[in-house]
């Protein structure tokens, strides 16, 4: 008896850790399954590299070239504002920082990695977006105000991955430095960043993912225009804002092609995430 | 106490005017660092300051009505939302962790794919999370757009979050714990659900924890999930029910336009409520520390 209730509950236990690779094979199955005929339907190159987003023209055109470029470019945007400020953070939390600091500044970081998003999209756009358009001119919702707003979004991602890399380096690799006359910056920034290299690369990969992969904050700031990024203080439209924004009205193909460009971002994703596994295993 | 190796400003200066790259570092660190602070202390600020005299009473009425844009359907629907996700997706974390950490062998294939899949599904953004539980739940299987379709998509969400953080408290647990439940005679189950699980509860509870914080803040999962009806869900078959939870909620506030300043005091309500969250599983991981 005893023994038939142990082997059922191993059962239990070993159908719950299947739950993970049956949600992945299910959310590939249907995202493909849902976007890829759409994909042949447009013809792969048009839709991939199709300048023209007009689903409801009729003869409606389905590139969505502006959105992957939108989305690179506020990316790579959030990715300059985002890094170099994390990353000197990291550096105080970890070799500079004085204890008492540390116990408030440390959970402050961390409150700002739960904020939802969209309490972020609402502060860019009664905060950052007026700033910007009083500062440069424009309507402010732009390709700028969106990496200003998701540079700050992902702080506090690579704060804490940064520094538990830096934290993980030998102490001993510091103490060389110091030992052979460096002084403390020249120890930390040319002896320790180095050998947490991995680490530090691993910090920026997730930080982009969560940049690329972010929605609701961009809808609110971004502008949302479906065209080809015309300049750092215009508006873009993102793969995500894509998504949300038509797929309450869309039907038919129109539909099928905001599932397809769900697949391009999900195939992005998928790129991140096997960079984001190699470079961890380096780290190891 | 004499203190040793202690520098003097005045001599740290003087070190720093001789290393001019030193001096341009450490300007760069505190800069920085003086940006991070003060961008916390005025979002905060801000989101506090112009919120907190838009609380008014009228947005905690009962129901929902244009006039009022009351918050309280809101928040009743994701305590559902919470509830539900949490029953799915609590027993299946914990359940998969304690595979991976007490029954499975060394060097297990099985392992290995199930981490992998794990680390996949917490790479993916809420909106495809979204898109696969509206073709899923709302469409394949009918469920319409409903607070149950809402839940199993979110509970997918914080899946690989459950698991993580169940595993790490598993695998805190020291090896004496179970070596001497077994050298009492008990069995393998006895030993993880009476000794094991007990004491690694506090770092479960956390992940736990920070699960219903996602789900909390979670918007662009729900939106073709579960609708945004901003009724309660009630009745026999409130599992059906289209509904708005507080962040969906905050997003119609925002995108209408209308209400501005509702939209300020909805964004405090959902700041506290994140931060008590976050709060209370720090607090909770803590006590594990002491072990």
């Amino acid at each position: 008896m005893n023994k038939l209730k142990e082997r059922f509950m191993k059962g239990i236990f070993f159908v719950a850790a299947c739950a993970s690779i049956l949600a992945v094979a299910l959310i590939c199955l249907f995202l493909f399954v849902n976007g890829i005929p759409a994909m042949g339907e447009i013809g792969i190159f048009k839709f991939l590299a199709g300048r023209t987003w007009k689903p409801v023209d009729i003869p409606p055109s389905y590139g969505i070239l502006p959105m992957i470029l939108g989305s690179i470019y506020v990316t790579a945007g959030a990715t300059v504002i985002g890094v170099p400020i994390g990353l000197l953070t990291a550096v105080f939390m970890a070799r500079y920082c004085p204890d008492q600091l540390y116990r408030v500044l440390k959970p402050a970081i961390n409150l700002l990695a739960g904020i939802p998003s969209i309490v972020y999209g609402f502060f860019g756009l009664v905060v950052i977006v007026p700033f910007i358009r009083d500062t440069f001119g424009g309507t402010g919702q732009s390709m700028l105000t969106a990496s200003l707003l998701l540079g700050i979004m992902i702080l506090p991602t690579i704060i804490g991955v940064t520094e538990s890399a830096i934290r993980a380096v030998p102490r001993h690799y510091y103490e060389g430095g110091l030992a052979l006359g460096a002084s403390h910056e020249r120890s930390v920034f040319f002896i320790e960043l180095p050998a947490a290299k991995s680490g530090i690369m691993a910090a920026v990969v997730l930080g982009i993912g969560r940049a690329i992969g972010e929605t609701m904050a961009v809808i609110m700031v971004a502008g949302n225009q479906p065209r080809m990024p015309k300049g750092i203080l215009k508006g873009v439209r993102t793969l995500t804002a894509n998504i949300v924004l038509e797929m309450g009205y869309a039907a038919d193909l129109h539909r099928e092609a905001l599932i397809a460009t769900g697949v391009v971002l999900f195939v992005f994703i998928l790129i991140i995430n096997l960079l984001l596994s190699l470079l961890k295993r380096r780290a190891r | 106490m004499n203190t040793i190796n202690t520098v003097t400003f005045r001599q740290k200066f003087e070190a720093y005017k001789r290393n001019p790259v030193s001096m341009i570092l450490f300007s760069l660190v505190m800069f920085a660092t003086v940006l991070t602070i003060l961008f916390i202390l005025f979002f905060l600020g801000y989101i506090l300051i112009k919120g907190i005299p838009n609380l008014t009473p009228s947005l905690f009425e009962w129901t929902y009505n244009s006039v009022n844009v009351s918050l309280v359907p809101a928040l009743i629907n994701t305590l559902y939302m919470v509830g539900i996700a949490l029953l799915i997706s609590a027993p299946i974390g914990i359940f998969s962790a304690i595979y991976l950490v007490e029954y499975a062998k060394r060097g297990n294939k099985l392992v290995e794919i199930v981490r992998l899949t794990a680390e996949t599904l917490s790479g993916i953004p809420s909106i495809v999370y979204g898109l696969f539980g509206m073709l899923f739940f709302v469409i394949a299987l009918g469920w319409g757009m409903s607070l149950l379709a809402g839940a199993f998509t979110l509970s997918i969400m914080i899946l690989p979050l459950i698991m993580r953080t169940s595993e790490e408290a598993l695998k805190a647990v020291p090896d004496i714990y179970r070596e001497g439940s077994y050298g009492l005679g008990a069995g393998k189950l006895r030993t993880v659900f009476k000794i094991v699980l007990p004491s690694a509860m506090p770092g479960i509870l956390a992940g736990v924890i920070l699960g219903i914080g996602r789900i909390v803040g979670e918007t662009a999962a729900l939106i073709y999930t579960a609708g945004s009806v901003a009724e309660i869900a009630k009745g026999r078959d409130f599992l059906f029910d289209s509904t708005r939870t507080l962040a969906v909620h905050m997003y119609a506030l925002t995108s209408e336009g209308l209400y501005v300043n509702q939209a300020y005091g909805t964004a405090v309500v959902l700041l506290v409520i994140v931060v008590l969250i976050n709060w209370f599983s720090e607090a909770i991981a803590k006590r594990l520390q002491r072990f």
